[in-house]
């Protein structure tokens, strides 16, 4: 079998890579064993060892230490493994902002980033801005000049917003609609975005 | 989650969900067992499928099923001769370029993904033809009938005026891209019981289609859609791609959730078709219009006919004793087009209001006086009365709004250092509707009202709006009323397009509140209680924890004896760039001629909204398809430019609000189309007015304003 340059899932599926000379050799096994084991399925398991490589970080203060494909996106694996579905996918592409959150407290798209490159870092999501019942001040003034409609790209939005704030660029209206032109609004609310953000600005409350 | 009160009435009743990431839309919701779909699509324009090889991707980790035209599940209406032509797996068709020809089930979305990357189709190619333009100069290309033919008075009539035009003007594709991407989650059980939790404009909408389709009973089918993430009509009907996720929940017996890709929004569910038309315009040299013609093509699709109400407006919006309309439509091979907000009237809006201002210019007259001498005392198209107009006053609230005084008829004549200054108006019109919907209201002993109808909520503020008639009807606070929806086990509505919700929907409501308080009164006197007495005493008093009524609503004989529509005009201010043929819209101002503003929040909203959509519309929106090879080359929000937060100056939205006196008990009549219909043609008589180009093709890019 003449396999040992090739990588796993470039051709062949993994039932027929699991039965490969170099894997069978990496997990010590003799091959009719292998063979016999991608037979029964018992690849699945197999899988987790090879594709899944350990992650730490933190989500909204909480820790959380887990085992994760490389290819899972830091937007995924809040919505799928977290069930964090605050944040959005609106592109996947890093185009429209929905999936804003802080990595260790500035904005990011988290459709850019691969969850396994956030280790050790602090994460903080929409649904762990709010103190308690009590909201934070931008997601107060989201609601009092209505920044948004349907309400799917608001939690990005929300996140920019307070980035925004703490980054300083908020000097005036023309400045907050440039640095929050990241945040593609489609029922555009654009401008109730930026009465919000002023109204924080103003309201000197700690963002 | 406990519901925290609301610091002002008019704030949205879902403010707090939408904030703080609470809310929840189809994609999010947990299902024991679910798995992941991820569609697979023709890399041909147009064919047949020869034959699809899915061994790798089956024995790919993961994956569940391949399910396609080879294996799929029965769906009894497409076993059936006639019918749609496009059956999603019932056929080996190839009718656009991007069309789902295969679904891959797997246990995560990355393995769903990477193994719909493994399955290779091989086809048989047929010639096709993606460009509308080509399709509408080929003798032989098929040319459909959209509309029926409509004339008063003489055909053509401006040919002979004293004064005239004749102009066309051309709209590209435009796609709705919701924020939220669309998809589905089904969820079929044993004894053909289904659950989906959907992405729709409307739960019953979806809940008949899937029957019709799988021949179950509507009542095995349970569609959840609280929240929706924005449609703008895309999420109108229930797609293949939804049929198909259905078929392979059907397939494994396990719920199956389907998220589609920005990409695949521009294929998979629909766009505004392009058009082309013509618009000619007769005057007396007084400015009396004495002809207007309106010829329309739109583009549809090869499987599936599209007409939309492209000429409607030329019909009643000016004083004319001459009018004729033609409208046809033209198959090309792309993915069948749906309503996008505005529908048809938003592509007509831009031809007719472009060409009102042409004949303005051509008479030397100031557009707006213009309009308001050729403004209609009634609808000379349904020879009625309207219900309610008022928009000469709209008129000149919004001139004094934006500085009107300060345009000059000559256009090119405001410059200040690099850019040139000018000044536009149009107006939208839409059909004023109502529908028949029903609402079920349970009045309880803990002072709390719960609303209940099979409406959606797109962001608009259904609820919102729902609640504040409530509250004004039966003075119980914002904060004990609760209106729930989407969810297809309610009271039926329809689906929430044709700006109708509230004005459906909401007289229902308004029925039920009128139903309570009679049956509480009638209680009170029943038990020698003062008709005026709190409705929680008077459950109290007779041992009922709650009372309960449901209402169906719709309109009587008032529209056949008036003609009813909403109105709104549009001012804008731009600013163009004379070296680089940049135009920035540097100041809108809306007045909204639409009865009463129920919840003057949220209705703002729709007009920033409709503003926006507008921006778009006139300055930066198009699909553009490379013709060769059938497919979308700006398929992304990196290419496909919506409007962005610096794209929009400040906003100043005006309301006449003045009960319309007919058309429900609100005389609330709709917004959401009237905030974009005609809002281009104000971008581009803006233009005319700072340069003197005429830009009759959108979008108005710098190439066109240099050219």
């Amino acid at each position: 079998m003449k396999s040992s340059d090739q990588k796993p899932n470039e051709g062949d599926s993994r039932r027929d890579f699991l039965k490969k000379s170099s894997v069978i050799t990496a997990i010590a096994l003799t091959p009719g064993v292998a063979v016999k084991a991608a037979e029964n399925k018992a690849d699945e398991r197999f899988a987790e060892l090879f594709e899944k490589i350990p992650l730490k970080l933190t989500v909204n203060n909480k820790a959380y230490q887990t085992m994760v494909e490389p290819r899972v996106t830091l937007l995924d694996y809040l919505r799928e493994e977290l069930h964090l579905t605050g944040t959005k996918k609106g592109c996947d592409h890093g185009q429209c902002g929905a999936c804003t959150v802080h990595v260790d407290g500035q904005r990011v798209n988290s459709c850019l980033s691969l969850a396994v490159m956030n280790e050790g870092k602090k994460i903080t999501t929409i649904e762990g801005l709010a103190n308690g019942e009590t909201l934070h001040p931008m997601q107060a003034a989201f609601i009092k000049h209505d920044g948004f409609q349907c309400g799917y790209c608001t939690p990005g939005q929300i996140m920019s917003a307070v980035a925004c704030v703490r980054e300083g660029h908020t000097g005036s209206r023309a400045e907050i609609s440039e640095y929050m032109s990241g945040n593609i609004c489609r029922c555009g609310a654009y401008p109730n975005i930026v009465d919000a953000i002023i109204e924080v600005k103003e309201g000197g409350a700690t963002v | 989650m406990e519901k925290r009160i609301l610091k002002d009435d008019n704030d949205r009743v879902d403010g707090i969900l939408k904030v703080t990431g609470q809310a929840k839309y189809f994609a999010e919701y947990e299902l024991p067992g679910l798995t992941y779909g991820v569609l697979v699509t023709s890399t041909i324009t147009k064919g047949k499928i020869t034959a699809l090889d899915t061994k790798a991707a089956e024995k790919a980790p993961g994956v569940i099923a391949v399910v396609s035209h080879l294996n799929k599940p029965s769906a009894a209406a497409y076993e059936q001769e006639g019918g749609p032509q496009m059956k999603i797996f019932y056929t080996d068709k190839i009718f656009y370029n991007g069309q789902p020809i295969a679904i891959v089930v797997a246990n995560t979305f990355e393995r769903a993904t990477y193994a719909a990357s493994l399955v290779k189709a091989t086809y048989v190619k047929e010639d096709f033809n993606t460009d509308f333009e080509k399709a509408l100069k080929d003798p032989k290309a098929k040319k459909l009938q959209g509309q029926a033919d409509y004339k008063r008075g003489i055909e053509n009539a401006y040919k002979t005026a004293e004064v005239k035009l004749e102009e066309r003007y051309f709209l590209p594709i435009e796609t709705h891209n919701p924020m939220e991407l669309h998809g589905i989650i089904a969820d079929w059980r044993p004894n053909n019981q289904l659950t989906v939790y959907a992405k729709t404009q409307g739960v019953k909408a979806t809940q008949g289609t899937i029957a019709n389709v799988f021949k179950i009973p509507m009542e095995n089918i349970q569609v959840n859609s609280e929240f929706v993430g924005g449609g703008f009509g895309m999420a109108l009907r229930t797609w293949p791609l939804e049929i198909a996720t259905v078929m392979a929940s059907k397939h494994i017996g396990k719920p199956v959730k389907v998220v589609i890709t920005r990409m695949q929004m521009f294929t998979m569910v629909g766009n505004r078709p392009a058009a082309i038309q013509t618009i000619g315009l007769g005057a007396n040299k007084d400015g009396k219009l004495t002809g207007i013609t309106h010829r329309a093509y739109g583009e549809t699709s090869t499987y599936e006919n599209f007409t939309e109400g492209v000429v409607n407006m030329a019909k009643f919006m000016y004083q004319c004793d001459n009018v004729n309309t033609a409208y046809a439509i033209v198959p090309v091979d792309l993915g069948v087009p749906i309503w996008m907000r505005g529908p048809g009237e938003a592509t007509g809006a831009f031809a007719l209001e472009s060409a009102i201002d042409e004949m303005a210019h051509a008479l030397d007259m100031d557009p707006l006086d213009f309009r308001i001498k050729n403004d209609p005392e009634t609808d000379q198209q349904k020879n009625k009365p309207f219900s309610s107009k008022n928009i000469k006053e709209a008129y000149k609230i919004g001139a004094e709004k934006i500085g009107w005084s300060n345009r000059k008829n000559k256009p090119g004549s405001l410059i200040e250092g690099s850019w040139q200054t000018g000044y536009g108006v149009s107006v939208g019109v839409f059909n004023a509707n109502r529908g028949k919907a029903s609402v079920k209201g349970i009045l309880k002993a803990d002072g709390s009202l719960l609303l209940q109808s099979a409406t959606s909520d797109i962001g608009p503020g259904t609820g919102t709006g729902m609640t504040l008639i409530a509250n004004k009807l039966m003075k119980i606070p914002v904060n004990k009323i609760t209106f729930e929806l989407g969810d297809s086990s309610l009271p039926p509505a329809p689906s929430q397009g044709g700006s109708a919700t509230l004005s459906t929907v909401g007289s229902a409501v308004n029925d039920v509140c009128v139903a309570l308080k009679s049956a509480i009164a009638e209680l009170a006197a029943n038990s020698n209680m003062d008709a005026t007495a709190n409705f929680v005493d008077v459950l109290k008093k007779n041992n009922l924890p709650s009372i309960e009524v449901t209402k169906e609503s719709q309109g009587g004989k008032e529209r056949d004896n008036y003609s009813m529509y909403s109105f709104s005009i549009h001012f804008v201010q731009v600013k163009v760039h004379a070296l680089t043929g940049v135009v920035k819209v540097s100041k809108i101002v809306y007045v909204g001629d639409s009865g009463t503003i129920v919840s003057p929040k949220t209705a703002r909203s729709q007009m920033l909204g409709g503003a926006v959509g507008g921006i778009g519309m006139a300055l930066t929106e198009e699909s553009i398809v490379d013709h060769r090879y059938g497919r979308y080359i700006n398929n992304n929000f990196a290419d496909y430019h919506v409007p962005v937060n610096a794209d929009v100056p400040e906003i100043d939205v005006n309301f006449i609000n003045k009960p319309d006196p007919y058309i429900n008990p609100m005389g609330a009549k709709g917004m959401g189309e009237i905030a974009l219909i005609g809002f281009s043609a104000a971008v581009a008589n803006a233009v005319f007015n700072a340069t003197g180009k005429r830009i009759r093709t959108l979008p108005i890019t710098p190439d066109k304003i240099l050219a």
